[in-house]
């Protein structure tokens, strides 16, 4: 046990590294784009005095690399800083939105992960029976569309004409808990079906790569039931590969349903990256990508911590 | 064994009438595509040229590993007469593009020989992998020859916008007046073609990596791991967005960004599995052997990660689709007038709250592939995993 | 005789439509034209709309809206913050639903004669939210939030010709410019320039949304929700009629008519004009449509080879159909323009300039003119310029490949397309909001010298009309010169301008507005959040 304390310790401080590596790229990136943050406020408007103006009040005509400096150094005091554009607290800002978000993400795991594992076990179980076939096709069909345009269908169908949820999720913080689950059930729903094929097909592949195993030869000659051998013997060590899988998906749902944001009108973290980077500003686009690294950081560490204990022989290198 | 092959094939023992008639059609063929060309540019009529070397030289190739049977020789004879007709008749459509054509029609035949050669692992599969091929089949087909086939050009407008189905527009026209059937054929044409070159790249880059890391450990394993680590913990859509907005919206670029964020994806499933295989006694069996890092890789890991691999494969090419369509919605995607099936669906998304199924279309026709690809993919697994049942 | 009868009844009636007449009055001067009392009476109930009724909550879906926007009016640049804007402030004149300039904050203007300087007395009594009493000082450090050294307000080039500003008394205050303009007053009415409480250091407070207007501001989360409360001392009468306003942004088309069909919002703009006529099957829903000042232009430098020779210009003016874009770009949700920069909406447009069609043989001739026999230029475009302005430079390739014209398409970055491309490169697309009155359209656009003249169109008897036309206060001699304006640019202008484009918006059916919508803006001006009522 102390071996993974340790383990974690090491990947924790590697995190802050790779988050420190994070910030320095973003910036890079964002110091690349054609056009600076001034000119993208103003739009047609920008004339030199007033960009040079701008610049001027927000420190911008500083060059970049005292910039990265002046934030990091903030950074490290806790203080993400305030918004370019309207001189808003970012923690603030973000506060809100990252809970958000992770409401979303949460309500969306809850449906699907349970889901795609069962339903992936079970495809395992009856592989190439017609239940086997048919999960797949309606599952790969689902992911085959792109999520926008499942969201659409959704909002058509279970939206528009059953009108049994609403089409746009407009929630605030001043709504109770269910309610906000019933407005959010239908980006919920987008993003399950979004993640549901790659997770389910992922442990039945998992699974059935291990069907072949002499163990589990064995425990077929002993005459085990097919249900028994899957879940007793194959699920076991099946779990690492399925392990990461799920806590892959989960970041993605954290971190890569920007679209759903947009189609749902969804409060999360994702527009909000996605304008500040239109605007350049700089400071929000930082504390998105910063909020978002850490989070995959952490997921990251909790899918080894998890392999790992799911497989001891990990504990032992050569 | 390669050499054998050639001899086989240049000369060979067992028909030897077959090939060189074979050789004869082939070389024929060439004649005919220089004299037409000989008055349109030059530069076309070498890529033609080129081309048509090139198949008879992989044809020939496949044709000595198939299996001499009189209907073998058949099939070859009768493939290869039919690549001399369809570029002699279509010439003139296909003039405009010779290379893509050539090299389309090419690929359909050694599709072909492939079917051949391999029947007999084939005639086994269940019925599932069966369609998964015969579509995998047809798209190959329709986007080889997509010039060929299509009855318009990809840009041109033929029309006024939004025409309903007729004789002459098979599916309508689109909001620019542009032929909706042609441009479902080109932009079958261009996704396959984006989607299956970039997952290839991310294969091949995190593949690789991916092995390396595990069986290497140490330093190689700690630098590659930390490098994925620190690509993956910025939100590839985000990271998409930038650097495309920085270098441009090009389809060598698309093909670079997306490939290289999911190689990241590959890396860690390869990693993650290979390291189950690494600790497995007949690893550490063979490195204590002394056999190279290289062949432990090729002949004691890749065999037993190969599986979810493919698995991967299979969900990773329909990923590039949607990222591809999901880039589009934010402009970023494959640039217009090209058409690809991702911005079709975009541009006509609106249509379907109107019960309008035209953004059906493309979308039924992405996932038409990715269940075939899938199905294929899981007649692969069952096979890898030498199960009986 | 008949005839002036006929037109002082339309009068009387158009009086009103706008509310500009009571029914003691319109009684009265109707049947002094001789009708009948029953007869006047229901020429009375006709022509005035329903009263509108106080009440509700109304919720607007719009496309704009960013994340980043800020209550600052200097950086107001999309049509969700300007149209939340003018809910919460003021400013010192107001364009009309009909598009005539009346007083908001102030309750007159006066001019010296050469329109040089310009006096504006203030409504007396008005008061911002927080209850303090607008006074000419509020005004004056408004002002002067887009003006000096060290303003970020995208206003700055509209009020540069302000060489000086004052406040005389508590009541008035006076603007001095560096040359006439007539048009001065229609200037402040600017959705930049909106009144915000002074802090008493020259600066304002921008930042709590305080102002005069009729919604008080609750929340205001940028990009994603603003809600209003009714300003219960709004100094207004009759407008205002909502209670409460739910301001959202939803930027997808898709998620927009969805939200309006399922009745989760009550307005909307920018409805999808590809399937506009789907939409106006739903029974519950109104599509208005206004045809107003926004357009589209592609601009030539003209001082740059080829374009500096005016054939080559006019041969590109031949050959583009605008019939065609209209259909594709606009589905027909528009009017062709005439290769200037007036609207139909405008006072002085010229309707008998004859309009400029797609004619090859025109365009060939003009080219052989030129001494040009094969015609190459890039043209600049990017969907930043405007929806479907890439698509709208592919067309024009292929229509002006047919008079020998070879049209190469640059596909440019959105971004910093504004900074990179416009006035920059010789050959571009851009859109205009357009302006309220010729002279300001013309000023900004097309005077020699002027930051924005993108044509770089310097001519001396245009530029000459432009100044005397501004401070011409004879109606007949001013639309003569703006008349001529229009043909000289018509003429020998470097802009080519293909297309003006309507204003689509949607609404439920229990939402009223005035007979007449403001075509300076989208959704009613952007005022809509105070114009319009529930039925």
């Amino acid at each position: 046990m102390s071996q993974i304390g340790k383990m974690v310790a090491q990947r924790l401080a590697l995190g802050l590294l790779t988050l420190f590596i994070v910030s320095l790229i973003i910036f890079g990136c964002v110091e690349l784009l054609p056009g600076n943050f001034a000119q993208e406020m103003l739009g047609r408007g920008a004339t030199p005095e007033t960009v040079a103006a701008f610049n001027r009040e927000l420190g911008l005509d500083l060059p970049p690399h005292e910039r990265y400096v002046n934030w990091l150094f903030d950074m490290l005091q806790g203080d993400f800083g305030r918004s370019l554009a309207n001189q808003r607290e970012i923690s603030e800002l973000l506060g809100i939105r990252l809970q958000n978000t992770l409401f979303l993400a949460a309500v969306a795991a809850v449906i699907a992960i349970p889901l795609a594992v069962s339903l992936g076990i079970l495809a395992a179980l009856y592989r190439d029976s017609i239940f086997d076939r048919g999960v797949n096709a309606m599952t790969l069909t689902a992911i085959s569309f792109p999520e926008f345009f499942v969201a659409y269908v959704l909002i058509i169908v279970l939206g528009v004409t059953l009108n049994l949820f609403p089409a746009i999720s407009n929630i605030s913080e001043e709504l109770g808990f269910w309610e906000k689950v019933y407005r959010t059930a239908l980006p919920a729903l987008t993003m399950t079906l979004v993640i549901l094929a790659y997770v389910m097909r992922m442990t039945r592949a998992a699974i059935i790569n291990l069907l072949a195993s002499p163990y589990i030869e064995m425990a077929r000659l002993k005459g085990l039931r097919p249900g028994r051998i899957i879940l007793k013997h194959a699920l076991p060590n099946a779990l690492a590969p399925i392990i990461n899988v799920v806590v892959l998906n989960l970041a993605y749902l954290v971190v890569g349903v920007v679209l759903v944001e947009v189609v749902f009108v969804y409060p999360g973290l994702g527009q909000l990256l996605v304008d500040s980077v239109a605007k350049r500003d700089i400071p929000v686009v930082q504390a998105c990508s910063l909020v978002f690294a850490a989070t995959y950081v952490l997921l990251n560490l909790l899918a080894d911590v998890l392999s790992i204990m799911s497989n001891p022989r990990l504990l032992h290198p050569r | 064994m390669t050499m054998t092959m050639s001899k086989e094939a240049f000369g060979g023992n067992a028909s030897p009438w077959v090939s060189r008639i074979a050789m004869a059609a082939i070389h024929f063929f060439i004649l005919v595509l220089f004299l037409q060309n000989v008055t349109a540019d030059t530069w076309s009529s070498i890529i033609g040229l080129l081309f048509a070397h090139l198949y008879s030289v992989v044809a020939l190739t496949y044709w000595s590993r198939i299996e001499r049977t009189p209907a073998g020789d058949t099939v070859v004879v009768a493939l290869t007469l039919e690549f001399v007709l369809v570029a002699i008749i279509f010439w003139d459509r296909a003039s405009a593009w010779p290379w893509s054509t050539m090299f389309g029609l090419a690929l359909v035949q050694i599709c072909a020989f492939a079917a051949v050669r391999y029947w007999k692992e084939l005639r086994g599969a269940p019925a599932s992998a069966w369609f998964g091929l015969i579509v995998i089949l047809i798209y190959v087909m329709v986007a080889a020859t997509a010039p060929i086939i299509a009855p318009f050009g990809e840009t041109e407008i033929v029309g006024s916008e939004y025409d309903v189905w007729s004789n002459k527009h098979l599916l309508g026209t689109d909001n620019l007046g542009r032929d909706m059937f042609t441009r479902i054929i080109y932009g079958g044409r261009n996704t396959v073609g984006i989607a299956f070159a970039t997952t290839v790249l991310a294969f091949v880059l995190g593949g690789l990596a991916g092995l390396l890391a595990a069986a290497m450990r140490g330093w190689v394993d700690q630098i590659l791991g930390r490098s994925v680590d620190i690509l993956m913990a910025i939100p590839s859509f985000i990271f998409a967005l930038l650097i495309l907005t920085i270098v441009g919206t090009s389809v060598p670029s698309l093909i670079l960004v997306i490939g290289i964020l999911d190689a990241t994806r590959v890396f860690r499933l390869a990693r993650a599995v290979s390291m189950n295989v690494v600790v497995l006694e007949f690893v550490e069996a063979a490195s204590l052997r002394g056999e190279g890092l290289w062949w432990i890789i090729r002949s004691e890991i890749l065999p037993n990660i190969l599986p979810p691999l493919v698995a991967e494969f299979g969900l990773r090419f329909c990923f590039v689709f949607l990222f591809l369509s999901s880039l589009s919605f934010l402009g970023l995607g494959i640039q217009p007038p090209t058409a690809d099936w991702g911005s079709m669906v975009r541009d006509n998304a609106t249509l379907i709250t109107y019960g309008d199924i035209t953004p059906l279309l493309p979308a039924a026709a992405i996932a038409l592939l990715t269940v075939g690809v899938n199905f294929v993919v899981d007649w692969f697994l069952h096979k890898a995993s030498g199960l009986k049942d | 005789m008949k005839q002036v009868d006929l037109q002082k009844r339309n009068e009387l009636t158009q009086l009103a439509k706008k509310g500009r007449i009571s029914r003691r009055d319109f009684m009265g001067r109707a049947m002094a034209m001789g009708v009948t009392v029953a007869a006047a009476s229901t020429m009375w109930s006709n022509s005035v709309p329903a009263a509108p009724k106080r009440g509700g909550k109304m919720r607007f879906g719009s496309n704009h809206g960013s994340t980043t926007d800020s209550l600052d009016p200097g950086t107001f640049e999309n049509g969700g913050i300007i149209h939340q804007g003018y809910g919460m402030r003021n400013h010192l004149t107001e364009v009309d639903s009909d598009g005539s300039l009346v007083p908001e904050l102030c309750e007159k203007w006066e001019a010296s004669d050469d329109a040089v300087e310009w006096v504006f007395t203030l409504r007396k009594g008005v008061e911002f939210h927080n209850g303090k009493t607008m006074d000419a000082q509020d005004v004056v450090d408004s002002m002067n939030h887009h003006r000096g050294k060290d303003t970020k307000s995208a206003a700055k080039p509209l009020l540069a010709p302000v060489k000086e500003l004052k406040a005389d008394g508590k009541n008035k205050v006076v603007f001095t410019l560096s040359g006439g303009n007539a048009d001065f007053p229609y200037t402040v009415s600017d959705y930049h320039l909106a009144i915000m409480p002074s802090t008493g250091d020259g600066k304002v407070d921008w930042r709590s949304g305080v102002g005069t207007g009729a919604y008080v501001k609750q929340t205001f989360e940028p990009g994603v929700r603003g809600t209003y409360k009714r300003n219960p001392n709004y100094f207004k009468s009759g407008r205002g009629h909502f209670d409460e306003i739910e301001f959202l942004t939803i930027g997808d088309v898709v998620a927009r008519t969805n939200a309006l069909s399922t009745g989760e919002i009550d307005a909307m703009n920018r409805c999808d004009l590809k399937t506009v006529h789907l939409l106006k099957r739903n029974k519950k829903l109104k599509v208005e449509e206004v045809t107003g000042t926004l357009h589209y232009t592609i601009p030539m430098h003209t001082d740059v080879a080829p374009f500096d020779n005016n054939d080559v210009r006019l041969a590109l003016k031949y050959a583009v159909d605008r019939d065609v874009l209209l259909q594709v770009i606009l589905k027909g949700h528009g009017v062709v323009g005439n290769d200037h920069p007036i609207s139909t909406a405008n006072r002085y447009h010229a309707g008998d300039l004859p309009q400029r069609t797609y004619d090859l043989d025109k365009a060939k001739f003009h080219l052989k003119k030129a001494g040009v026999t094969k015609l190459s230029v890039d043209l600049s475009a990017a969907d930043a310029a405007f929806t479907g302005a890439v698509d709208a430079a592919v067309l024009y390739r292929e229509q002006a490949a047919k008079a020998g014209i070879d049209i190469n398409v640059v596909r440019e970055p959105n971004d910093g397309y504004w900074s990179n491309v416009w006035l920059k490169k010789p050959w571009c697309m851009v859109y205009w909001g357009g302006r309220p009155t010729e002279d300001m359209m013309f000023t900004q656009s097309l005077a020699a010298g002027a930051d924005w003249n993108e044509s770089h169109f310097a001519h001396k008897k245009f530029n000459e009309l432009l100044i005397a036309a501004r401070a011409e206060l004879d109606e007949a001699k001013r639309r003569t010169m703006y008349v001529d304006m229009q043909t000289i640019v018509n003429m020998e202008g470097g802009t080519v301008v293909p297309l003006f484009a309507n204003y689509v918006f949607a609404m439920s059916d229990k939402v009223q507005h005035g007979p007449k919508m403001a075509g300076n803006w989208d959704m009613d001006g952007d005022k809509a959040i105070e114009r319009w009522w529930f039925g």
